[in-house]
């Protein structure tokens, strides 16, 4: 025997169950440990679709038209192979542009119109109330048939309970609770309601185990399997016809075609199909599972509707009993109570999973869409200027569940006996198939314009009123129903029912028919004959062209604020300095064809935007993502919070380009030090070689001088013509010592820039002569001819005399020493051409080879080998000589081959010194 | 062709499928009196086609080409 209390109790329990599950997935949620980030999850949230109305009406359908109940199942099964198209699309779209609701993508698509969000807003909540009202029906009634068990009534007969006792009233309020606790906790960024989830994923779990066990109980309880179950119901003749049911129903095929395509759209619209598939949804990978895990769930709740149907209609076929109630009914008149109470418990699941979703995803549109954006224009309210609007969003948004189910419990009170259950559902689906070509077109078209949306929208929901609203508000009673029989002022053409004659019909594939017409027409018409904003078109290829952006989107910003010209232009002036902010300006006010600063602009969103992305140039498009993301917590931003979020940006834009700047410093000096690393290594084998060198240069003389004192100071005996001979080597190597010392010396001096340099007017004629003068008695020995070709007057050259004679003295000598030893000549000549004098000494000795003309001037070069010829110098002379040179801005270099002689040349720049 | 791209085409493409199996006249074809394994041919025939529709979509959604 149940009991009241009993059914009470229990349906007490599992809402708790619920609260609890919501609770403990938000807990998870705020530790940042999600369970609902799972593709099963999120595939159980879309069985939201599922609700009393599934449960209990799609056997009510089934009894009275077999398969008719189908097409809503199967329609979105079709609908959800396309889902990788379009729902992918959609998702992309609205996590890239933190869309809240199905009311904010609208008019997010159409250029932010508010206009056109509280429209959606509207048609939503009055398309949905009745919906809503259906399931607190199903509740209630459930309750009441359950209540009576044993006994099978039907609430109808039951009549009126008093108020305190009304089930649908408590079951609204206690949904209300839930709904507010969990889906207005807090202001979520991303909208998402983690224990909302939670819960509503666990309830369609409960509600698929109590059909499948009650339709398993009919089935295979009551019957023999549903090969028993068919054959009993084929031999009662008025269920015979059922089993092709679509033969000879008027309109049977277009019904059944309509009835897909609406639903095919319900699964899209629904504002909690939308909710739970595209708002709550964190991953977009969950697509792939949910695409078949759904469509499965919908085979299996419907498994067992017909052999339901077909079992209640064998079990009370007096007709006494209500056929949306079978599957309460059936587990009751088989005595079976804890199976009546399972199954009122996932009625009741049902139920309350559709109404928490749905009122959470109208009372976000309530808020967003339709309050808020009249709040934030009333500038008395001054809410542009209050910094934290979340209490008063919340505020908003709990009142509005509130009043939503209250309305829901008023239409039910009102007028929810004039209809089945089946037939109030498929009211509000063709109210949001209303949003359908909106949706589809401006994903896929970018031509859809703001216009044409509302022109479609207004036009599709003015039909669904016409059709379907009327006769509803006519059946129960509030409008005379003449109005249906005769049509407005007796003009049977515009009968509501068979609209313009159009006969024949079910009301829904009727409704839907000149509905869609008006609504796509409308939306295409107006579309391709307005021009659309500048707004509109960037928001359209924005959502159009989802997938070919990477990235940050530039133009994803939402700004509800207002903002003034001096305030944009100073903002831009602080970042970008007064020229450029100028220059931006008289560019935006140009394309307006307007004039910078003489014309007044307005503050528009393409302004602020325009500003944005001038800054976001300059500093980064960190601010701007910033900025969308506290506007996506409805703050409407003041100008002086952005420039707060720019001032940090800025900040630290100049802290790295602080940073940047000594890097490039390190760097540089880095390199610096690299190349002085570099040179000294070099300098150090410079003088490594140099010091090995001299080395060994000196020890050459030295050896010889060492060995010839050893061998008179051994040998006493030695003649004295012998001790001549080699008292003369000594005493010339020591020469040579001193020269080659001297010259290193000299060298090193010179070198360093240390040496002196007395400088004066230098007549190179003389020097040749001077120099001619001191080697006579060497020429005389050697019996060179000598031969000088001296012009009659050269110019001066500033110079230092001693060096210059050093110079000519050994190029002179080193002609002398290498030529030809019988018939040996030299010449001399000098020559001034360009402002330059020009010596050349040639002698008829062995050449040089042409390779080794510059390692001559190198310093210890000697040509031929030094280790069979007897060095003929210290190899510093021909290098001291041109350093000497190149010091007074000349050159030095030699002309020769071997075997015919080298002319040794240099030049002096006359006049002063380079 | 991309990954997706064919991807989407298979949906597409079953989407197709589905609404030509489930609309007249194709379902007329099935709309006949008599019973397969005791259940009313419409009714099995809907619900076979359902479910294999179903299976190709779980294919193509789960298939890694």
């Amino acid at each position: 025997m149940l009991h009241s209390t009993a059914i009470v109790f229990t349906s007490f329990a599992y809402l708790g169950l619920l609260f609890a599950i919501a609770y403990y997935a938000d807990k998870r949620a705020d530790a940042g440990r999600s369970i609902i980030a799972s593709p099963y999850i999120y595939s159980l949230s879309l069985a939201v679709y599922a609700t009393a109305w599934t449960f209990y009406g799609s056997v009510g359908r089934a009894a009275s038209d077999g398969v008719g109940f189908l097409p809503i199942y199967i329609g979105p099964t079709l609908m959800i192979a396309l889902w990788w198209v379009v729902m992918r699309k959609i998702l992309r779209i609205s996590k890239q542009n933190r869309i809240t609701s199905l009311a904010d993508f609208i008019a997010s698509r159409y250029g932010k119109s508010a206009l056109l969000g509280g429209l959606v807003t509207v048609i939503a909540v009055i398309g949905i109330l009745p919906y809503i009202s259906l399931q607190l029906k199903a509740v209630s009634n459930s309750f009441t048939i359950l209540v009576h068990y044993p006994e099978i009534l039907m609430p109808t007969r039951v009549g009126e309970a008093p108020i305190r006792e009304d089930t649908a009233l408590w079951v609204a309020m206690i949904l209300a609770a839930f709904t507010i606790v969990f889906g207005t906790r807090h202001l979520d960024a991303a909208e998402h309601h983690q224990g909302m989830v939670a819960a509503i994923a666990f309830e369609s779990l409960v509600k698929l185990v109590a059909f499948l066990a009650v339709g398993a109980f009919v089935t295979f309880g009551i019957y023999d399997g549903f090969g028993d179950l068919f054959a009993r119901a084929a031999a009662v003749p008025k269920l015979h016809a059922m089993m092709s049911p679509l033969e000879g129903v008027a309109g049977g095929y277009a019904s059944w075609v309509w009835l897909t395509i609406l639903s095919m759209m319900a699964i899209m619209f629904l504002p909690r199909q939308f909710q739970v598939a595209v708002i709550e949804n964190v991953d977009e990978k969950h697509l792939n599972k949910a695409i078949w895990l759904f469509p499965v769930y919908m085979l299996a709740i419907n498994v067992f509707v017909l052999p339901i149907a077909f079992g209640g209609l064998l079990r009370f076929p007096d007709g006494s009993v209500d056929a949306d109630t079978f599957v309460l009914t059936l587990p009751m008149v088989e005595k079976h109570e804890w199976l009546a109470l399972l199954v009122f418990i996932g009625g009741l699941s049902a139920a309350t999973g559709m109404v928490i979703v749905e009122t959470i995803a109208l009372s976000t549109m309530v808020c967003n869409d339709l309050l808020m954006p009249v709040l934030l224009r009333l500038r008395s309210l001054r809410l542009n200027e209050r910094r934290d609007l979340t209490r008063l969003l919340l505020g908003i948004r709990r009142s509005a569940i509130v009043l939503i189910l209250l309305l829901g419990y008023l239409y039910f009170k009102l007028a929810g006996e004039a209809y089945a259950l089946v037939s109030i559902g498929l009211i509000s689906f063709a109210a949001v198939a209303q949003f359908a070509p909106s949706v589809l077109g401006g994903i896929f078209w970018k031509g859809g314009a703001r216009l044409g949306a509302l022109s479609g929208l207004t036009a599709g929901f003015a039909v669904w009123s016409y059709t379907l609203l009327l006769p509803a508000l006519a059946r129960s009673g509030w409008l005379p129903t003449h109005l249906l029989e005769q049509g407005p002022l007796g003009i049977e053409l515009l009968r509501p029912l068979q609209l313009f004659g159009l006969s024949g019909l079910d009301q829904i594939t009727h409704a839907m028919i000149w509905s869609m017409i008006a609504n796509i027409g409308a939306y295409v018409a107006v579309s391709l004959s307005v021009s659309q904003s500048a707004d509109e078109h960037r928001q359209a290829s924005l959502f159009v062209d989802v997938f070919k952006q990477t990235g940050e989107v530039g133009g994803a910003r939402f700004w509800r604020g207002t903002a003034s010209v001096p305030d944009l232009y100073s903002l831009l002036a602080r970042f970008l300095g007064v020229a450029a902010a100028d220059a931006a300006f008289a560019e935006y006010a140009s394309a307006k064809m307007l004039r910078w600063p003489d014309d007044p602009l307005v503050a528009d969103a393409e302004l602020v935007h325009y500003v944005e992305v001038q800054l976001a140039g300059a500093i980064g498009a960190a601010s701007a993502r910033v900025m969308v993301a506290s506007v996506v917590k409805e703050e409407a931003l003041t100008i002086g919070e952005v420039r707060e979020i720019l001032d940090e940006a800025s900040q630290v834009v100049v802290y790295s380009h602080k940073l940047e700047q000594k890097s490039r410093e390190l760097e540089a000096a880095t390199a610096e030090l690299r190349e002085a690393n570099d040179r000294l290594t070099e300098l150090d084998r410079l003088k490594d070689d140099f010091i090995s060198t001299v080395t060994h240069e000196l020890r050459t003389p030295l050896t010889s001088i060492r060995a010839f004192t050893e061998i008179l100071l051994d040998d006493p005996e030695v003649e004295v013509e012998q001790r001549k001979k080699f008292l003369g080597i000594i005493t010339k190597e020591a020469e040579r010592l001193t020269r080659l010392i001297n010259q290193v010396l000299d060298l090193a001096k010179i070198e360093s820039g240390k040496a002196d340099w007395v400088e004066s007017d230098v007549d190179m004629k003389e020097v040749i002569s001077d120099t001619l003068a001191a080697m006579d008695q060497l020429l005389k020995e050697k019996d060179i001819d000598i031969q000088a070709r001296l012009p009659e007057q050269v110019s001066v050259v500033t110079a230092d005399l001693d060096r210059m004679i050093q110079v000519m003295l050994n190029l002179l000598s080193n002609a002398v020493k290498f030529c030809d030893s019988t018939n040996g000549w030299v010449e001399i000549a000098l020559a001034e051409r360009d402002g330059c004098l020009r010596i050349d000494v040639r002698d008829n000795g062995r050449g040089i080879s042409p390779e080794d003309h510059e390692a001559i001037f190198s310093k210890f070069h000697q040509v031929g080998d030094t280790l069979i010829d007897k060095p003929h110098g210290s190899g510093l002379g021909l290098h001291i000589s041109r350093q000497i040179v190149e010091h007074y801005g000349g050159r030095m270099w030699v002309e020769s081959s071997l075997g015919s002689g080298a002319r040794f040349s240099f030049t002096l720049p006359t006049g002063a010194r380079a | 062709m991309s990954d997706f791209a064919s991807r989407g085409q298979r949906f597409v493409a079953l989407c197709m499928l589905g609404l030509l199996l489930f609309n007249y006249p194709i379902l007329a074809l099935f709309n006949v009196p008599g019973t397969v394994f005791g259940v009313p041919v419409l009714y099995a025939y809907i619900f076979v086609v359902w479910a294999v529709l179903i299976a190709l979509m779980a294919f193509v959604a789960e298939s890694d080409r």
